[in-house]
């Protein structure tokens, strides 16, 4: 009888080394499936031999070298079967294995596999948490809120696609790197953000989600150290999960203004500072300017460096939001410098601005019109804009929130 | 390499009362003329084509004992195959630049599917 927490020991390092073996045998042998299947084998083996011989010292290489014997294995298996067939397949990747060193690149190539723009979204974000991230289907199935055999046939057919349609186990040219990492980068913030708010289900966050995300994009960080939107992004990551122990208290949202700061996570808080500080050393030192990910986490560092929301620099974070615009001028980025608006301008000025907005039927939209309404104490228009906001959304703090700020509203005079 | 059917779309519209004299047909025209040369130059052309309107369509089933020859294509739909190219190309990324590059020229989206099997095994 293996210990429980050996056995979870197991499990941690099989995840934290899924993406390198995988890698490194759909590098070898061109074909995700034979890399994936071995990987699964390769846990089998360990799980009964390091009870018994102990956890090896370079745990990722055992489990490469024992996926790559169980893969050849098989592949010699199926060449007596049909020999044909099988050459094929062990000859899609022609180039040469680099020396050792490059094992990280395998990582990264695989990454840009996952999140290929000719795959869809859905299947983008399921690939890299199953190939990369080592998760299983059946968990996340569970993340997404659908069932199993809907989730196993959605990263089935991205790897049939990917094997008939020759999408290149390759990082991309020079050219193409901006575009295809954004593909990467959204991926990994659409994960963070399913955790941070879960868009259904019983928990409102999902703390799985969001540690996930932060593994994965501090691994994209190893492999890509000089990119200002990789590390924007890590940093604005940290900085909304260090937050995210008092984001809830008793079942409902507890929006900013209004969370117990000491409750903050120092060390993620620093983390974060430190990364939004290095990058903006970049800029002044004649970097390229930065991006979404560098902007919104520069917005993030300047709420955790408020020790009280009193104290926060709306000045500064307009100013953030206004470069925001001009990179990303969607109405969500006008809905959200609205909201530091309404803190120097007032909230009459922030309500006309969201007039304008067409965001008819997204909770956020409601919700901020549901608070300005509340300042403005126009009362009766508060309560149909939060009760819209309540029917947008099905996540159970934010509906808590709503719902209590909503019935705090005075009651309306008898007609 | 692989090989990809990059097809074009069109609807009866394309076919009908078609100013050849436009000066945007005609370079749309010059356009795709010259990216069939670069396709050649490069080596990824196989074969490319054209098709004339779907009404010119006939279906032909000779499954069972007596061919029954139909007037019409497959299924009648709004948008059916205009013209297609077949390339050859190392991966997808290829063929996905090569097909903006086509789509450019025609003016018109192109679907990129891969042929089955792979024709120049090693």
């Amino acid at each position: 009888m293996i210990e429980p927490s050996l056995t979870a020991r197991i499990e941690r390092v099989y995840r934290d080394e899924h993406g390198r073996v995988v890698a490194s045998l759909a590098r070898r042998f061109g074909d995700l499936d034979i890399a994936e299947d071995a990987a699964g084998e390769a846990l089998l083996v360990a799980l009964e031999r390091w009870p018994v011989d102990g956890v090896p010292a370079n745990p990722g290489g055992w489990l490469t070298t024992t996926a790559t014997r169980r893969a050849i294995d098989r592949i010699r298996r199926e060449n007596q079967r049909d020999a044909k067939h099988q050459a094929a397949a062990m000859i899609i990747d022609p180039t040469p294995h680099e020396p050792a060193g490059a094992v990280d690149d395998d990582r990264l190539r695989l990454i840009f596999v996952c999140c290929h723009p000719a795959l869809a979204p859905e299947a983008r974000v399921a690939l890299t948490l199953r190939l990369l991230g080592g998760l299983t289907v059946a968990e996340i199935a569970r993340a997404f809120l659908v069932p199993e055999t809907t989730m196993a046939q959605r990263i089935t057919r991205a790897k049939a696609k990917i094997k008939a349609a020759h999408i290149p186990f390759r990082v991309p040219g020079a050219e193409d790197i901006a575009d295809r990492r954004a593909a990467v980068l959204a991926v990994l913030y659409l994960v963070f953000n399913e955790g941070y708010l879960a868009s259904g289900g019983a928990d409102p966050i999902r703390a799985d989600l969001t540690a996930e995300a932060i593994r994965l994009t501090r691994t994209v960080r190893e492999l890509l150290p000089d990119d200002g939107e990789v590390a924007g992004l890590l940093a604005l990551m940290l900085l909304t999960e260090a937050r995210h122990r008092s984001r809830v208290a008793g079942g409902e949202l507890v929006t900013l203004d209004e969370q117990d700061r000491s409750g903050w996570d120092r060390g993620l808080i620093d983390e974060g500072h430190a990364l939004v500080r290095e990058q903006l050393a970049a800029v002044s030192a004649g970097g390229p300017p930065p991006g979404r990910y560098q902007l919104l986490a520069a917005i993030n560092a300047v709420h955790t460096d408020a020790r009280d929301a009193r104290d926060t620099d709306w000045n500064q974070i307009v100013r953030l939001y206004d470069q925001l615009q001009l990179v990303e001028p969607t109405a969500i980025v006008a809905l959200n410098r609205a909201v530091a608006l309404a803190e120097i301008d007032g909230p009459d000025v922030a309500l006309a601005i969201t007039d304008r907005l067409e965001l008819a039927g997204y909770h956020a939209w409601h919700a901020t019109r549901a608070d300005l309404l509340r300042r403005l104490g126009r009362g009766d228009e508060a309560r149909h804009e939060y009760d819209a906001a309540i029917a947008a959304t099905e996540n159970s703090a934010e509906i808590g929130y709503l719902t209590r700020r909503r019935d705090q509203l005075r009651p309306q005079p008898e007609a | 390499m692989a090989q990809y059917l990059l097809s074009v779309p069109a609807t009866s519209a394309d076919y009908e009362d078609v100013d050849y004299t436009d000066p945007a047909i005609q370079q749309m025209f010059a356009d795709t003329g010259k990216f069939n040369d670069q396709l050649q130059a490069d080596g990824h052309w196989v074969f490319a084509g054209g098709l004339t309107n779907v009404t010119d369509a006939t279906v032909v089933d000779g499954t069972g004992d007596d061919v029954i020859v139909t007037d019409g294509p497959f299924a009648e739909s709004k948008e059916f195959l205009g013209g297609f190219w077949v390339i050859e190309a190392p991966d997808l990324d290829t063929a996905l630049k090569l097909a903006a590059a086509g789509s450019k020229a025609c003016q018109g989206k192109v679907e990129v599917r891969p042929l089955q099997g792979d024709p120049t095994a090693e």
